[in-house]
């Protein structure tokens, strides 16, 4: 830990991604829990279609890109990735895959967020929820693609350092070690990244983003039929112990 | 056979006068609330004419229903792998303009606005921004009693084989009413399209729900509906449909809508189909033939075969009965004067159709009308109605089922003419279309007649025997929204389970039939 472990430092990147995966977690259980009815992806296709194929389409397939990249590029334990590439063709990897998704998404998403705002139908019938969780998704993704010409100057002088560092210190964080000593030498750019995305985590369970959690994999495998029945002898729900007849 | 009862509808054409009393009745009841200001669960429109929303009929743009793909049923929209592609912005979903933008007046302006030279106006708003619309372009029913130009209303689906340019002319002018609500499908499309498995048919009545808890918004049952009748409430997020008013039909009483039709148009009853032969019936080549398809997947109530079999699948003896009397077993399979509405969409729908009689008989008394030799009946192509149009509205474009229909009905009008002005009893017309006395006297009954027993035979629901804890359940919420009508889908949770179930005795008493007090009996 750092020498003074009461620093702001320690603070934002030693407790805060704790506070915001907690609120994540526990945020999103509560919510599933309690609030079903509010647990939906808040389309306003609706209201207007205009552009929405295309840019609906480039930010949610650059976004889920995106993520996906982080959660391998940033998960995956060194020694694997060592078996894989190198820690520079990590970083040439990262720059070219963040270059093509953050610019899909970025289109996607500029489209989205000058509707959200300046589409009177939109704007108006949006909640304060809406607007702020564009803005915030956009404005993480900006302070990211502006870590690509850092990051490019880097991988110019051969120093794959940061991807690195970023890694290992996420990795310390999962880990329940956390070690933010190992942000110290980064850029100002990459850490302003992390924070904005961090509390992407921690706005999530507050706004329209728990619809990520309810992509409809399942959809492929079933039936196109669903019929119900109260009768208890055909359904499929868990009862609850009470109540269950002795027999049972 | 896997029988299972539906509830469904019969709407009789011929009678229906376009006041929309049941569209009024159905939105004051369901729909007068935020997000679903552009909503008729129940809504009636003018044919010809492009409906509601626009051009709903034709499935070339709006994709909805099922096609045949290698002779085997796909959703016309794509499948299962093709929805979640499109999660993020479904191609074929309908603008909300599509329906019409929901407006109401400014009418404080007509008490608040200063002194002034003009009468003050009570200018239109949006209801979803609130603000002014300059000029309302389309509202519910736009083309009310052939609103409109002609060029305009002529592009609707079923004019196509009829003669646009023909029937735009005054003396060729013909008009109908076509009121709609949610089918209920046998086969729905709305169900199948839904990633999240929100939507669901009922197995003890047929009735198909959203399970509001359970919907994410994915809006895929909106286009994948090809009757348009899948709502989204922009408020809520959630989709919304007509829900046949179930909490009234549990309880024997006939949907809102049904119950408030002035016309007297509208028959609820109970009909037993063949759940096996679903899929083999929905996939039948020929569009043409589906009509017929659907036909045969209806059960003969009164058939002993299809009673066992009905009382072995756990339906009740009352529900049987209802559906030995119900009208639309008559209506549809003994007298086959009722359609389906679009067959060729493929989704068994459960609200059927008597087709509405052109105003022919003054032109049979003026001698005008050719007739078949009977000197009674028209010929068929001889109504103002052009039997083709019906025919595409009904039938996938067979027009003798169509013909059978209104030579029966006119049959039925001659022949209770004869009797009651001028006293004789003259069956020439009705055996010319296969009918007997006794048929004419039904049908006179149940279509001019309709007596509120005859129309609407509804047995109450078996919650009792459905629910295994009835004690448990009593108190809650029946359409409501958010959180308490639904047990959810979350598996593990984080708070205590409520205690919906209620200790039973472990000695179930026994049933009175088999008590060893009650004795012979």
């Amino acid at each position: 830990m750092h020498e003074n472990v009461f620093s702001l430092h320690n603070l934002l990147f030693g407790v805060y991604p704790y506070v915001c995966l907690t609120v994540f977690i526990i945020g999103s259980w509560l919510r599933f829990d309690r609030e079903q009815y509010g647990w939906k992806s808040d389309s306003s296709q609706l209201l207007s279609k205009g552009y929405m194929r295309m840019a609906s389409n480039f930010f949610h397939f650059g976004v889920l890109a995106i993520f996906g990249g982080h959660f391998v590029g940033l998960l995956t334990p060194h020694w694997v990735f060592q078996m894989v590439m190198d820690d520079m063709s990590h970083q040439y990897v990262a720059i070219t895959a963040g270059t093509i998704f953050g610019l899909s998404a970025l289109f996607g998403g500029t489209i989205l967020f000058f509707r959200r705002f300046f589409n009177p139908r939109i704007s108006l019938t949006s909640r304060s929820a809406d607007k702020f969780t564009i803005f915030w998704v956009m404005f993480t993704l900006i302070l990211g693609l502006l870590t690509i010409p850092v990051s490019m100057g880097h991988a110019g002088h051969g120093d794959p350092r940061v991807v690195t560092a970023m890694a290992e210190w996420i990795q310390s964080i999962v880990y329940l070690y956390p070690n933010p000593q190992y942000l110290e030498g980064v850029d100002t750019i990459f850490k302003l990244h992390v924070l904005a995305g961090m509390t992407v985590f921690l706005i999530f369970p507050f706004t329209r983003l728990v619809h990520i959690w309810s992509m409809p994999f399942g959809y492929i495998a079933r039936a196109y039929q669903i019929v119900r029945t109260k009768r208890l002898k055909y359904q499929e729900i868990d009862r609850y112990d009470l109540g269950k007849s002795p027999e049972q | 056979m896997k029988v299972r009862a539906q509830f469904a509808f019969i709407f009789n054409l011929d009678k229906c006068i376009g006041c929309h009393t049941c569209s009024v009745t159905c939105k004051n009841t369901w729909t007068n609330r935020k997000g679903v200001e552009y909503v008729w669960f129940n809504n009636v429109e003018s044919k010809p004419g492009i409906g509601y929303p626009k051009n709903w009929e034709n499935q070339e743009k709006w994709k909805g229903g099922w096609t045949l793909v290698n002779g085997k049923l796909e959703l016309k929209s794509g499948g299962r792998l093709s929805k979640l592609i499109n999660i993020f912005s479904n191609p074929d979903l309908p603008q909300i303009d599509d329906y019409y933008e929901p407006f109401t007046y400014n009418y404080a302006r007509l008490q608040n606005a200063p002194l002034s030279e003009a009468t003050p106006t009570a200018r239109p708003l949006s209801q979803i921004t609130g603000e002014p619309i300059e000029k309302i372009q389309w509202g519910p029913n736009w083309e009310d009693m052939m609103g409109g130009e002609w060029s305009d209303r002529n592009v609707d689906k079923n004019m196509d084989g009829v003669g646009r340019d023909i029937y735009g002319q005054f003396e060729k002018t013909f008009h109908m009413y076509l009121p709609r609500i949610c089918n209920h499908c046998l086969n729905p499309a709305c169900v199948a399209s839904c990633p999240s498995g929100s939507l669901y048919k009922r197995e003890e009545d047929g009735i198909v729900l959203v399970d509001q808890d359970k919907c994410r918004g994915w809006r895929m049952c909106m286009s994948s509906c090809p009757y348009k009748k899948v709502y989204y409430n922009w408020e809520s997020g959630k989709a919304e449909k007509c829900i046949a008013c179930y909490p009234r039909v549990e309880n024997g009483l006939a949907t809102i809508c049904s119950e408030t039709c002035v016309g007297r148009i509208r028959y609820n009853g109970i009909i037993l189909y063949d759940a096996d032969r679903i899929s083999e019936l929905a996939s039948v080549t020929n569009e043409q033939d589906l009509y017929e398809a659907q036909c045969s997947i209806f059960l003969d109530p009164n058939d002993p075969k299809v009673i066992a079999a009905a009382q072995a699948e756990g339906i009740n003896e009352d529900w049987i009965a209802a559906a030995q009397k119900s009208p639309v077993y008559k209506m549809a399979i003994d007298w086959k004067i009722a359609f389906p509405l679009h067959p060729e969409f493929r989704t068994l729908p459960m609200v059927w159709y008597v087709p509405p009689l052109s105003p022919v008989a003054n032109a049979i008394d003026q001698g005008k009308l050719k007739t078949m030799p009977d000197g009674v009946i028209p010929m068929s192509g001889e109504m103002r109605l052009p039997v083709k149009y019906l025919a595409n509205l009904m039938t996938a474009g067979k027009e003798a089922p169509i013909v059978l229909a209104l030579n029966r009905m006119i049959a039925m009008r001659s022949y209770q003419r004869m009797k009651r002005v001028e006293g004789v009893v003259n069956t020439k017309a009705l055996e010319a279309c296969g009918m007997n006395e006794e048929m004419a006297q039904d049908m006179y009954r149940y279509l001019a007649i309709a007596n509120y027993e005859d129309r609407f035979v509804i047995p109450t629901g078996h919650e009792e025997e459905r629910l295994d804890d009835a004690h448990g359940f009593q108190g809650q919420n029946g359409f409501t929204f958010g959180n308490d009508s639904s047990t959810g889908v979350s598996k593990v949770t984080l708070f205590p389970r409520r205690r919906k179930e209620s200790m039973e005795p472990r000695e179930k008493a026994p049933m009175a039939a088999d008590s060893p007090f009650t004795g012979d009996r």
